[in-house]
């Protein structure tokens, strides 16, 4: 008997399809070095604020170990629609329109499986984040990529979007404050996107995790552009801005027949989110103002700090307005992304991630995350400059 | 005191030994605009000194003592509590002195060599002040934290190396 192909017989054809994440590698190759400097880590180096992490101890002293309410603690979804309304102006109710999932990531998979039929196509914009076109895929959907590029400092050209779209696109998913590129998109700028997402009757999934992190200027919301309410599922979490990544809370807005759809998804395959953690992130709505401003200051000084580096010396870096990620050009090493990132990481010891991992748009470009110690950062840089030395 | 100075002065209270090309580069600024806010800043005293956080139980035969002393004072007519905070002051054995609300008036933090020699500061120097009406001491046993800066080894990096 054919092991392999007996083996291959149990698996669904649709997960065989997907290709193994492009990070792993690196991860794998970079577990095996000392003095390693990550640059590659996709969350905060902050810990939690303690205030957070304090509340989530005594909610289990308290012994609230029960499950919650299916869309969540309601006084969660209560500080998470003030917190829209006042933040973005985006309006959702409570009781109908929230749903806290286990992170942005179950939000962004129940929110394309609420919507997806066999063969949608959702039209994705590249580079992103990783997980967007396999959840597109095992909805049943098909991830169709709108390529961003460098030129255009990754923000979408609502022409190029137009041209993408079929009888069978279903929705647009975009993510501003932008991971791997670290590009943000100004009210100015996605004004045409939406007048296309409207113009073409489209869904749009928003996936605005970092909309804290905006540095330059005031995050736009999608949802609260007029007529977006209607068609748009906001996807947001705790993880970034709170640097919660751990504890896994997220939340899904959207109008009511949607998340309807959601809250169904979400009562099957999850029950409820962790109700410690849901604790966790309602002591950082009602009091982690001031934590984030910190940390968000601190993380600009060190984009600032990078992108002036990179400047010095001479690698082209489009400036990124949101994130905790710079998005550098590597092209001029005559090398891909991925021989960039071995060979960086092999010869210097540092992590960066091969922007193809990310998508299209992504070749010619490495990833490197800011979040992490200024002095990390300065030696870091002293490596990439000795690199650029030796290959340049 | 404009946005720049202040992210300056944070940055310093964390790291006084951080270079100008470094600060100028994180808050988006020259080196010589940096240095032109450092000269004033200290010219105008906003900037005191540049000291260092020291934890004293690491370095071998440093016996040192630290007291904090709660001192209930008589405040005197026209100068309240500022003329006797003066004489406690310049004692060179006084490391801090703050004026507070509550049961007591003054703060006073002591550093001697030995238990002994802050008993004779306290009856010695400090009770015989006229208007020193009574003192409490509380010698310090551990530091946890000081000045926002937690002794010990907490700042691990628990995070995967590579992640999405």
């Amino acid at each position: 008997m054919n092991t392999s192909s007996t083996q291959q017989h149990r698996l669904s054809e649709t997960v065989q399809q997907l290709k193994p994440s492009g990070i792993r590698r690196f991860f794998d190759l970079a577990s095996t070095m000392d003095n390693v400097i990550s640059l590659g880590v996709g969350e905060p180096d902050f810990v939690t604020p303690w205030n957070v992490r304090e509340a989530s101890i005594v909610s289990m002293e308290r012994g609230f170990t029960s499950y919650t309410a299916n869309a969540g603690l309601i006084e969660l979804r209560r500080a998470v629609s003030y917190y829209l309304e006042n933040s973005f102006g985006v309006s959702y109710h409570p009781e109908s329109d929230i749903v806290i999932t286990v992170g942005a990531s179950e939000g962004i998979d129940a929110a394309f499986r609420a919507i997806i039929n066999p063969g949608d196509e959702v039209i994705v914009a590249e580079p992103c984040f990783v997980s967007y076109a396999p959840i597109i895929t095992m909805a049943g959907g098909v991830p169709v990529p709108l390529e961003t590029t460098k030129k255009h400092d990754f923000k979408i050209n609502a022409e190029d979007l137009e041209g993408l779209i079929t009888s069978k696109t279903k929705a647009v998913l975009l993510s501003y404050p932008n991971n791997p590129t670290g590009a943000h998109m100004s009210k100015e700028e996605l004004e045409p996107v939406v007048k296309v997402i409207k113009d073409y009757d489209l869904l749009a999934v928003s996936d605005e995790i970092y909309a804290e992190l905006s540095y330059d200027y005031e995050h736009a919301s999608l949802p609260a552009f007029p007529g977006m309410l209607e068609r748009t599922i906001l996807i947001s979490g705790f993880s970034k801005a709170f640097a919660m990544t751990g504890w896994r809370v997220g939340y899904v807005c959207g109008p009511k027949d949607i998340m309807a759809a959601v809250l169904k998804i979400h009562q099957y395959t999850m029950m409820c989110a962790s109700t410690s953690a849901q604790f966790g992130a309602l002591e950082a709505l009602k009091n982690g103002r001031a934590d984030v401003e910190k940390m968000v200051a601190s993380y600009r000084q060190r984009r600032n700090y990078l992108v002036k580096t990179f400047a010095e010396m001479g690698l082209e870096c489009h400036t990124p307005l949101g994130a905790f990620y710079a998005f550098p050009t590597i092209e001029k090493l005559g090398m891909d992304a991925e021989t960039f990132a071995e060979a960086f990481l092999t010869e210097e010891q540092v992590a960066v991630v091969p922007g193809t991992v990310f998508g299209s748009g992504g070749e010619g470009h490495v990833r490197c995350s800011y979040a992490t110690s200024l002095e990390s950062l300065v030696e870091a840089m002293e490596r990439f400059k000795r690199f650029m030395d030796r290959h340049g | 005191m404009n946005e720049k100075e202040l992210e300056i002065l944070h940055l310093l209270e964390q790291n006084a030994r951080m270079d100008i090309k470094t600060i100028a580069k994180l808050i988006d600024q020259t080196e010589e605009e940096v240095e032109m806010m450092l000269k004033k800043l200290e010219e105008n005293k906003v900037i005191v000194t540049y000291a260092t956080v020291v934890d004293w139980s690491k370095v071998n035969n440093h016996d040192g003592v630290t007291a904090m002393i709660d001192v209930k004072v008589t405040p005197q007519r026209g100068v309240g509590f500022d003329e006797v905070a003066e004489r406690i002051h310049r004692f060179p054995e006084v490391k801090a002195l703050y004026l507070v609300s509550g049961t007591y008036d003054l703060q006073v933090v002591i550093e001697g060599k030995t238990m002994s020699e802050i008993a004779s500061f306290v009856s010695g120097k400090l009770s015989a002040l006229d208007s020193v009406i009574s003192t409490t001491t509380h010698f310090r046993l551990k530091t946890y934290k000081h000045d926002g800066v937690v002794f010990g080894d907490d700042d691990e990096d628990h995070r995967m190396m590579v992640s999405p």
